[in-house]
């Protein structure tokens, strides 16, 4: 599926299939033609993914070829080994977890997983966690606490669900106690933000030492659509918001909100999965080679002193 | 029916005729005010003398922290802490108005400079390092500045080894700082977590509003929760999970009632005996 400020793209590609379609049919040598028209292209892919508005990063964030957490699974991870529910009665589908390998270093990996189909987002709720989902999450945090393994988390969700079960359930108490639970941990910790990093929800998942954001990734306090409706009185207003929340990498760098933005293949992770899994891996593991010789007390302080920076105010 | 279901729906009835969301703006300065739940005309001397609580019905109004902290405290031992900081204006924030403008306005509407007070004074004797929240000042919406006193209070606290105690009133997070905004509750709740190391006693009390952010944060993970009677209390709006589930809300949804009812808190308690409460509380907590 193309993105409407893709089609540009899609024209010269078509003149490129016709140029190499007029070459076999003729048998006249085009390769030239072609050569240049590719460069172009390439070029021009070049200028409009590294240009793109906030209000268009968002579309590819939102993909829906979009590698999920489980492509991620497949694509990082090996002798991934599933860990369900929350031992309270649920096993929230649209937060996964367990212990696996990251080329040689045993991890636990938890994350939000978001369907690609109306069947698959029945299963996995479009990525909207309920409570029991975040205690399940925390739950595996505190199993990779007592066994020493690193902890990593992939983020990619509209936010927790807004539901009537969620608030009898406490969404904000679940949320809010990983928050305070995650500043314990004496493992080090590396989130990823590789969609949509909406709100509280995708914070519950976030408290860690080392927070990245894939390169058309987005983290908010509320998503555009909610906050145009707000502080707009218009929902049509989303672009604007998405401008005015600074919601982009280079942005969220600026405010130090993240460490640091992982490169996409060139149009968004949708146009090479493998491409995009060896450098997350690869940024992953570099991630945690940083931390291999911090003591406990240090990555909390280290953790601790992060957040505590957070914020810009006048005294 | 019997006498008991009547009784019931009397009072289901009663729930359902609570206004959601009732515009405090509307009583301010007026000699006489009405009751938003059984519209009695009430003297302000009177209701002020009752703690804005409606003696006919028992209704709270909401206050601000100012109130709040003269309720609360022993006479002349609240002293505020961190009063100079003040907000700022990183994303130069621009919807329909300025984000300065509206500070501006705020700021003009309740005399403080952000939507949280914070401090230390006595209950009943008993010293508590505090943050009171005020939902006059935009809606009591957190930033980095409720942020950050909210932690500085904290930090105040591990250093002079004394409980916390919170009281909310809050639509969620600044959405004029963004994921600064965001940030505020992990900040918060590291420092919590401080308080939880320490074996700090930390008490949240819960008052009509509080939401999103604040009850997602610091808000919501007190070793003791109390909520103030009749205070709505939630993570998500009551609008966003209507068109959510595209289904009507039962009439008490996200009341502290409700969420007691499902466990989500400790206790309920009438303004009028939540600074007794708080004292007994806090001794228990003392050996
Ligand atoms: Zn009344």
């Amino acid at each position: 599926m193309k993105l409407d400020f893709e089609k540009p793209i899609t024209k010269i590609e078509e003149k490129i299939e016709e140029l190499r379609k007029m070459s076999e049919e003729s048998g006249m040598d085009l390769s030239k033609e072609i050569e240049i028209f590719e460069h172009q292209s390439h070029e021009y892919k070049k200028e409009l993914y590294e240009n793109l508005k906030p209000s268009q990063k968002l579309q590819i964030a939102r993909h829906p070829n979009r590698p999920n957490f489980l492509d991620y699974i497949n694509l990082i991870t090996t002798d991934f080994v599933e860990m369900h529910g929350d031992r309270e009665g649920t096993d929230d589908r649209a937060i996964i977890g367990g212990v696996a390998k990251i080329g040689d270093k045993p991890v636990m990996i938890v994350g939000t997983v978001k369907g690609k189909s109306t069947k698959e987002n029945l299963v996995y709720n479009f990525g909207m966690p309920q409570p029991e989902g975040y205690r399940k999450a925390l739950r595996l945090f505190e199993h990779a606490n007592r066994f020493g393994l690193p902890i990593v988390t992939l983020i990619d969700t509209p936010g927790a669900y807004p539901g009537i079960k969620a608030e009898e359930h406490g969404q904000g108490i679940a949320i809010a106690v990983n928050l305070k639970e995650m500043a314990k941990l004496d493992v080090p910790i590396v989130a990823i933000i590789t969609g949509e990093g909406c709100s509280g929800g995708a914070l519950g998942l976030a408290v860690a030492n080392k927070v990245l954001v894939l390169e058309h990734a987005y983290y908010t306090v509320i998503s555009p659509e909610g906050c145009a409706s707000i502080l707009w009185r218009d929902a049509a207003k989303a672009s604007e918001a998405a401008e005015a929340l600074k919601i982009t990498g280079p942005d969220l760098l600026k405010y130090n909100i993240i460490d640091g933005i992982v490169k996409e293949p060139l149009g968004g992770a949708h146009y090479d999965y493998e491409a995009m899994g060896e450098e997350l891996k690869k940024e992953i593991l570099n991630a945690l080679d940083e931390y291999k010789d911090m003591s406990a007390q240090q990555l909390k302080d280290d953790r601790y002193s992060k957040f505590r920076r957070m914020g810009v105010f006048n005294s | 029916m019997t006498l008991k279901d009547w009784f019931e729906t009397r009072k289901e009835e009663q729930i359902a005729a609570r206004p959601i969301d009732p515009k405090i703006d509307d009583n301010i300065g007026k000699l006489w005010v009405k009751c938003f739940n059984c519209n009695a005309q009430l003297p302000r001397k009177e209701l002020e003398h009752h703690m804005m609580v409606c003696p006919q019905c028992g209704y709270h109004f909401r206050i601000n922290a100012r109130t709040r902290i003269a309720q609360l405290f022993d006479e002349g031992t609240f002293e505020e802490y961190f009063s100079n900081i003040s907000p700022a204006d990183p994303l130069e924030f621009f919807d329909t108005e300025s984000y300065t403008e509206r500070q501006q306005k705020a700021k003009e509407k309740t005399n403080l400079n952000d939507a949280v007070i914070t401090g230390i004074g006595k209950v009943e004797g008993e010293e508590i390092a505090c943050a009171i929240m005020d939902f006059e000042y935009m809606g009591g919406s957190m930033g980095s500045v409720v942020g950050e006193k909210v932690t500085r209070i904290i930090e105040e606290a591990l250093a002079k080894k004394l409980p916390v105690v919170t009281i909310t009133a809050s639509g969620g997070a600044r959405m004029q700082e963004s994921a600064l905004s965001l940030m505020q509750m992990a900040k918060t709740s590291c420092a919590v977590a401080k308080l939880n190391e320490a074996k700090l006693l930390y008490i949240n009390i819960l008052t009509d509003p509080t939401y999103g952010g604040v009850t997602a944060s610091f808000g919501t993970i007190g070793d003791i929760i109390i909520a103030e009677q009749g205070a709505r209390i939630g993570f998500a709006g009551r609008r966003v999970i209507e068109q959510t589930i595209r289904q009507k809300l039962p009439a008490d949804f996200q009341t502290a009632e409700y969420l007691m009812k499902h466990g989500q808190l400790d206790m309920i308690t009438k303004r009028s005996e939540l600074k007794s409460t708080l004292a007994k509380i806090l001794r228990l907590h003392k050996h």
